[in-house]
């Protein structure tokens, strides 16, 4: 699966289903299972339906009925956007402080 | 429209902060590719998420080049995966509705519904925000195929956030 097509190609899986969705919704919208499974049961037929390497499914998805979303996509990331990545340390970073609690003392896997 | 141009958008960023140039993998080599042996209703799929999702209870991940996994059991209600990645920018939407990018719901879905044969027990997750290529290559990577390999799946769903 991809959103980020070129980042995805660059490293050249044998298949690529493409769905044009901004990132954090590789497959599907928010409360929306009907879409979800659309996309997750096309991108795994293209385990029976492509035939060669490195071939692009392109789903006929959209995220909205206007293509504004990737003008905001570059406003936010482009050239005079922020760094809006964390900062790097090695303290694991959990979504609650609950989260954290409970999983004190317990393993990885 | 075409789709958005990432990597451009990337380095025009890096540029405009003073930063030095994201350094991408590039694939030096043609994947591999291998045709499915039987129907997919008859598959065991496994499943890898970038997202940097964990079961609530699991340590979360750390944002200096986390190569660890986590195996998250098919049956976790969505309510208890929660996710810690690097760019928490991407992460609403996820936190939500973990399906957007941990398809826990819709694997479970397609298998009752008999379009995969069956669903490995565990899903797989790992930060996807790691920047030592070598450590992708050299930690990561294997832990995720020994555990595929160990699973005995056909095939594996693979969805980067």
């Amino acid at each position: 699966m991809a959103s980020a097509l070129d980042i995805v190609q660059a490293g050249r899986p044998p298949r690529i289903s493409f769905v044009d969705f901004p990132l954090g919704h590789t497959v599907g919208k928010p409360f929306d299972p009907a879409g979800q499974l659309d996309i997750v049961r096309r991108g795994l037929l293209g385990l029976e339906t492509m035939t060669h390497a490195e071939q692009v499914d392109m789903q006929p998805v959209r995220w909205a009925d206007t293509e504004e979303w990737k003008a905001e996509e570059w406003r936010k990331g482009g050239a005079g956007g922020k760094d809006e990545r964390k900062p790097r340390d090695e303290t694991p970073q959990y979504q609650t402080e609950t989260d954290r609690i409970l999983a004190e003392g317990q393993t990885k896997l | 429209m075409e789709p958005i141009e990432y990597m451009r958008m990337t380095r025009e960023l890096y540029e405009s902060l003073g930063h030095q140039p994201y350094g991408w993998l590039r694939a030096d080599s043609p994947p591999p590719f291998t045709r499915l042996k039987k129907p997919l209703s008859q598959c065991r799929i496994g499943m890898v998420s970038t997202s940097g999702a964990y079961r609530v209870g699991q340590q979360a991940y750390h944002y200096k080049d986390d190569t660890s996994i986590r195996a998250i059991a098919k049956t976790t209600p969505t309510d208890q995966i929660h996710f810690s990645h690097i760019t928490e920018n991407y992460l609403p939407d996820p936190r939500r509705d973990p399906n957007c990018v941990f398809p826990i719901d819709t694997l479970r879905t397609l298998e009752a519904e008999g379009f995969v044969g069956e669903v490995a027990s565990d899903l797989f997750s790992c930060m996807g925000g790691i920047y030592s290529q070598r450590r992708v290559r050299e930690e990561l990577i294997p832990a995720l195929a020994d555990n595929f390999v160990r699973q005995n799946v056909e095939a594996v769903l693979l969805v980067p956030m």
